[in-house]
């Protein structure tokens, strides 16, 4: 059974049909990238997937528990944590408190304190600045910060939502990197992109969202080859 | 000549008459605290007495304007009923006050039977927030931020009235607490007890207050649903608890200085109390920064003192008579002219449409 089963899921804004019966699933230790242009329907994919909006039709199987009506606030608690798009960090507190809230449901302190020295092990430009202030930090700073604090809530599925957007290529790299690190210490990750290059260099498959449906999905190599794929999306003749 | 005529054709009629308008005041400010301390009227001790009372008058302020302040900071919304939430801890604790009295328990144990006021003015007021946000708020959030505003004002009516139900429509009066009705003396300057205990007390919930959102889980969550609440859902926070909390908190605040003003301002207990309260209040959220909880504390000690000193100080070297009388409208005239100059307050965010 796959860890993560998104079946036939619609959403809505209002009268705005966004999921038009979106279908997907994670197996447990892959990176699966979903993909599409803006506007295609990724970021409210995710949102449903974590509580923040509820699926009108479908359901949303994780580790075999139906998630379609349990509210955001539970999903961390049962081992899923988002990156949001735009990283959504808390602006006005300091890092190590941005730190802390993603790990707000534990109780464990020493777990707790482990898995700070690893987060700070893996961006130590996080270590350095833990008492300032998260709005102070430079970009690829916010980022690595939201990834970092929703690594200290000890994910089994990790979703990100455009996590290399608006940064420099250097940046990008690195982002790109930690995520592959981060996947193989046994995170499960599914991951939202428009830089689809890179996303589906790091994932094992990938999905093709457009207008609110799954157009296309297979491993990650056969998309890279897919001469649809390569014309929208890799920018490739 | 062609630079100053741009840097002119930017400024508009409304621009001119707004600085035109911080001329004057500034300017009558002056003439009239020139006018007063070259009259030699009034000793330094006279001003230090009235500083020290407006300070324990501004510290009651502070404490209800704490309640707008946090409920601003995370639903972005004021509470226009808070006043009435003071008024409904203030106006039931009276009859028990007077109970107390009537048995002796009052002047025995002062302070025990003070705590306990304290205890059930504040469980009081603290229910009717809370039921507030739960029938009157909560079925709004995601509506026009107009739609609440008008609910609070309704809500409002809705408690004075049904206050004026339970316990009718006549005024009511705190006892004399003998412990707090002496006097003492520091230099030149009579104190009166009372104004040190009601400051005092007010001090010690506000630093109560300060830990909690500063040291807590709770205080740090709430933090949190103030900056953003789908994130803070995302970090497992449950943003309804948040909020019944945060007006918890402010209820509980609020209750207290109900029984608090009851030692300092026994008199005129009745189902309208929290109107003039409730507004000087809000003035002392704006003008210290609505949202920023230092600054609803500041801002509730800053307009006492202001109201306490003005109408000597300015209103009197104006020539202006019965000045004494006009404290209220020393208030409303600063929450007006906050909000024309400096609608951030002295140390907050703007009160506006952002994040809305
Ligand atoms: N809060 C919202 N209210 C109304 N429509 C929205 C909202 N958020 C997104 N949409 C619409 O839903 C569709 C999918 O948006 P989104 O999931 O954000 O796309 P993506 O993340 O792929 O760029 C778009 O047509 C967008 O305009
Ligand atoms: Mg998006």
């Amino acid at each position: 059974m796959a860890l993560l089963e998104v079946n036939d899921i619609h959403a809505y804004y209002g009268n705005i049909h966004a999921l038009k019966g979106v279908s997907l699933t994670v197996e447990k230790g892959e990176i699966v990238s979903l993909i599409g242009g803006n506007g295609a329907g990724k970021t409210t994919t995710l949102r449903t997937i974590c509580g923040l909006l509820h699926p009108r039709g479908g359901n949303i199987q994780f580790d075999g528990e139906d998630l379609s009506r349990i509210p955001a606030h539970h999903l961390v608690g049962k081992g899923i944590a988002m990156v949001p798009e735009g990283r959504g960090i808390f602006a006005k507190l300091t890092v190590l408190a941005n730190l802390e809230l993603g790990a707000y449901t534990r109780n464990d302190k020493e777990g707790i304190n482990e898995d700070l020295e690893k987060v700070f092990h893996l961006f130590p430009r996080l270590a350095e600045r833990r008492t300032q202030v998260a709005g102070t930090l430079s970009g690829g700073e916010q980022q690595m910060l939201a990834m970092g604090r929703a690594m200290m809530s000890r994910p089994r599925l990790l979703l990100m939502d455009e996590p290399s957007m608006g940064l420099a290529p250097v940046l990008v790299d690195l982002i790109f990197a930690t995520i592959t690190d981060i996947n193989k210490t046994g995170t499960t990750i599914l991951l939202v992109e428009q830089n689809a290059h890179k996303a589906l260099q790091v994932a094992s498959r990938g999905y093709v969202l457009q207008t609110g449906e799954i157009r296309l999905s297979d491993t990650a190599v056969a998309l890279q080859n897919n001469a649809e794929v390569r014309n929208l999306y890799l920018g490739i003749e | 000549m062609e630079d100053l005529r741009r840097r002119l054709d930017g400024v508009s009629w409304v621009d001119l008459f707004l600085w035109g308008l911080r001329i004057v005041i500034i300017l009558l400010i002056a003439v009239g605290a020139f006018n007063t301390l070259t009259s030699g009227k009034y000793t330094i001790t006279t001003w230090i007495s009235l500083s020290i009372s407006g300070l324990a008058q501004g510290s009651i302020y502070a404490l209800i304007a704490l309640g707008y302040t946090l409920v601003y900071g995370i639903l972005l919304m004021i509470n226009f009923a808070h006043g009435e939430v003071f008024m409904s801890g203030a106006f039931t604790t009276v009859f028990i006050a007077n109970y107390f009295n009537q048995t002796g328990f009052l002047n025995t144990y002062p302070l025990l039977a003070i705590l306990i006021l304290m205890v059930i003015a504040a469980l009081v007021s603290m229910s009717v927030a809370v039921l507030l946000e739960r029938i009157a708020y909560r079925p709004l959030r995601g509506a026009p931020r107009l739609v609440p505003l008008i609910t609070a004002i309704g809500a409002s009516f809705f408690l004075q009235y049904s206050f004026r139900g339970f316990y009718g429509s006549g005024f009511q009066t705190y006892p004399t607490v003998t412990a707090l009705s002496g006097t003492f003396t520091v230099g030149k300057v009579t104190i009166p007890v009372v104004q040190v205990v009601v400051f005092f007390a007010a001090i010690a919930l506000m630093s109560g207050l300060y830990w909690l959102v500063e040291r807590t889980k709770m205080g740090k969550s709430m933090r949190a649903v103030s900056e953003d609440k789908e994130v803070a859902a995302l970090m497992g926070i449950d943003i309804n608890r948040v909020i019944v909390f945060t007006f918890a908190i402010g209820g509980l605040l609020a209750g207290a200085a109900g029984v608090i003003n009851g030692l300092y301002r026994p008199q005129g207990v009745y189902f309208f109390m929290g109107f003039i309260p409730g507004i000087k209040a809000f003035t002392s959220a704006v003008l210290g920064g609505i949202g920023s909880v230092p600054g609803a504390m500041l801002g509730g000690l800053f307009l006492g003192v202001i109201e306490s000193i003005g109408p000597n100080l300015v209103l009197e070297g104006l020539g202006i008579d019965g000045a004494n009388q006009l404290k209220d409208a020393i208030a409303f005239t600063m929450l007006v002219l906050v909000l024309i100059f400096r609608p951030q307050g002295i140390l907050g965010e703007r009160l506006s449409e952002k994040k809305a």
